[in-house]
């Protein structure tokens, strides 16, 4: 590449970044704001962080959200790791197409769509047996259905890259499939599994629509309050709880790849050492 | 019991192998299939002021067997000015959506992707940092840089590119710029992990033939990517069609996008019934590019590449 070539290059990036982050800087500059017009400055202030402990409609909204994020997050590990096996490992069985259609269609059909059909079959169900009521359990439900198919595919796509070898070497030394599974497979894929977890978990404490649809008169979650506030505009307080969001997920990324590397650079290690040895 | 019995027994039973597909298999099945079942059940119904507010299709009154299906729904559905204007202008902002995101998308991965092995992870890093933090917190950011009295405008006034401050919240444009924002990420990753696991030998090859830059990349990478670039681009188009969140906090009374159609049709009327109908004509309509984008990730899922 030419030298202008790379500058275009790095200016171009330079322009997608910007686009990229202006609107999460704008979130943290103005969260410390003293007015609460958004765009006017008008001093450094912390009320608004302040503000945010004693506003309880949001922090009990919170509460019930990071709860049903954490089940969310277990569940849809679970099953999806259980569904990204299936797939990886039989490569052909009744019904395969009609699997991978349901693991890929979440991924792309509009969350809408999901969420109304899913609704439907609670109250169908409830017309019919009387249960469930719609409140925490639908939710959870909805979420991990969203969730489901990333996981699934991450560990589709971990298990056929990997090596069959060290699978077929446990089962000759006499360990049963499901021996295999938990002291060989799963360790394997634990980077997968957690990545998985972390989407999960990020997905259902963020969703707006599915949560909308499936939550009863009691059950109010974080998105949906904040949602119906930023409806109304600019609200310092989102800004106040935006800016310490947008710290944590942040801490969480960079410590993330931090070890991520980490761990790659050991094994990339591990095997040159093992190569090496006659 | 003897032996024999019980082996006869067990072969009844299924296998180990059967349970293990099934289980995750009934999953899918009650949860996302079943629904479906639902949805088209109920669209065939009438709205009534009850709980649930649908009249029953199939009803056993005064010793007969009543079934009444309606097919209105799908009637105005399909005919009706709303529910029309508002599928096209979903199809053309996902359309648009999607060709910007290309647009931007493509060349940003293919920089990243060729830089320095050592940048490139920290780049892929800050690219994917905004998809984590969340996504309503950040639509929301876009209020305070669209409004008249916002950044953007106080931006251009101060530089004197215009006179007055271009509407750019609560319309279209707002809109559009929202969508990409949010969507170039989930094309970003999935073209990033193909365009760095490309063979750069072939490229060598065709420079040592004599091609020119420009020339390798339209006969070489492009076509090369073509099918990232399919699965890529229709997982921002699909679920841009039905996107609710940006067109009601970033657009405009006049920017209807289905997604927001189906819900005030479904939460405000409380019409069941009409959402069902709308919902499976929303399938219906994008079944054709999800049937591509599954035969796209079945090649992708089976060849490894």
């Amino acid at each position: 590449m030419t030298r202008t070539d790379k500058v275009l290059g790095n200016a171009f990036l330079g322009l997608v970044f910007l686009f990229l982050y202006v609107p999460t800087i704008c979130v943290v500059v103005y969260s410390f704001n003293e007015s609460p017009l958004g765009t006017v400055w008008s001093g450094f202030s912390l009320k608004w962080y302040a503000a945010l402990t004693t506003d309880d409609e949001l922090l009990s909204a919170a509460w019930a959200s990071l709860k049903i994020a954490l089940a969310t997050a277990f569940a849809s590990v679970f099953v999806g790791t259980w569904a990204g096996f299936v797939l990886a490992r039989f490569r052909k069985f009744r019904g395969l197409t009609l699997f991978t259609a349901m693991i890929n269609a979440p991924l792309v059909i509009p969350e809408v769509i999901q969420a109304i059909s899913l609704l439907l079959l609670f109250v169908a169900l409830q017309q019919a047996v009387g249960w469930p009521a719609r409140g925490m359990f639908t939710i959870w439900i909805g979420h991990t259905m969203l969730c489901v198919s990333y996981v699934a595919i991450t560990v589709q796509s971990r298990l056929s890259s990997m090596d069959e070898s060290l699978h077929e070497v446990a089962q000759v030394l006499g360990a049963t499939p499901l021996r295999v599974f938990f002291d060989i497979t799963l360790p394997l894929i634990s980077q997968a599994l957690i990545s998985g977890w972390l989407l999960s978990f990020t997905i259902s404490l963020d969703d707006v629509l599915m949560t909308a649809f499936l939550s009863g008169p009691e059950s109010t979650l974080l998105p949906i309050v904040v949602f119906s506030r930023v409806k109304l505009g600019l609200n310092p307080e989102i800004n106040a709880l935006g800016t310490l969001f947008i710290a944590a997920v942040t801490v969480g990324v960079v410590v993330n790849n931090h070890l991520m590397m980490k761990r790659q650079r050991r094994r990339d290690l591990e095997m040159a050492a093992l190569r090496s040895t006659p | 019991m003897t032996r024999r019995t019980v082996s006869r027994l067990r072969s009844w039973l299924p296998s180990g192998r059967t349970l293990v597909i099934a289980a995750p298999f009934l999953f899918l099945l009650i949860f996302f299939m079943v629904p479906f079942a639902a949805v088209v059940k109920i669209s065939f119904a009438d709205p009534q002021m009850s709980i649930p507010p649908y009249t029953p299709i199939v009803e056993l009154k005064d010793d007969s067997l009543r079934i009444s299906a309606t097919l209105a729904h799908y009637r105005t559905v399909l005919t009706d000015a709303l529910y029309v204007d508002s599928y096209l202008y979903s199809l053309e902002v996902a359309a648009l959506t999607t060709l910007i995101c290309l647009l931007i998308g493509y060349p940003a991965c293919y920089l990243i992707a060729r830089s320095d092995p050592s940048r490139r992870n920290l780049l892929l890093m800050a690219v994917m940092l905004p998809f984590w933090t969340s996504y309503l917190i950040r639509v929301y950011a876009w209020i305070g840089l669209l409004k008249n009295q916002g950044l953007i405008n106080k931006f251009l006034l101060w530089t004197h590119v215009t006179g007055e401050p271009i509407k750019l919240y609560h319309n279209n444009w707002g809109l559009l710029i929202g969508m990409v924002y949010n969507y170039l990420p989930y094309l970003m990753l999935p073209l990033y992990a193909h365009l760095v696991k490309m063979d750069l030998t072939l490229l060598e090859a065709a420079r040592n033939l004599g091609a020119r830059p420009w020339q390798a990349f339209f006969t070489i990478t492009l076509p090369m990517s073509a099918r990232a670039i399919v699965a890529s681009s229709l997982l921002v188009f699909i679920p841009a069609v039905g996107e609710y969140v940006i067109p009601e906090i970033l657009g405009g009374s006049n920017s209807l996008m289905i997604g927001r159609v189906m819900w005030d049709v479904f939460s405000v009327n409380n019409d069941w019934p009409s959402a069902s109908a709308a919902t499976c004509a929303l399938v219906l309509l994008l079944l054709l590019p999800m049937a591509l984008f599954q035969r796209v990730q079945r090649r992708e899922m089976t060849s490894g590449l």
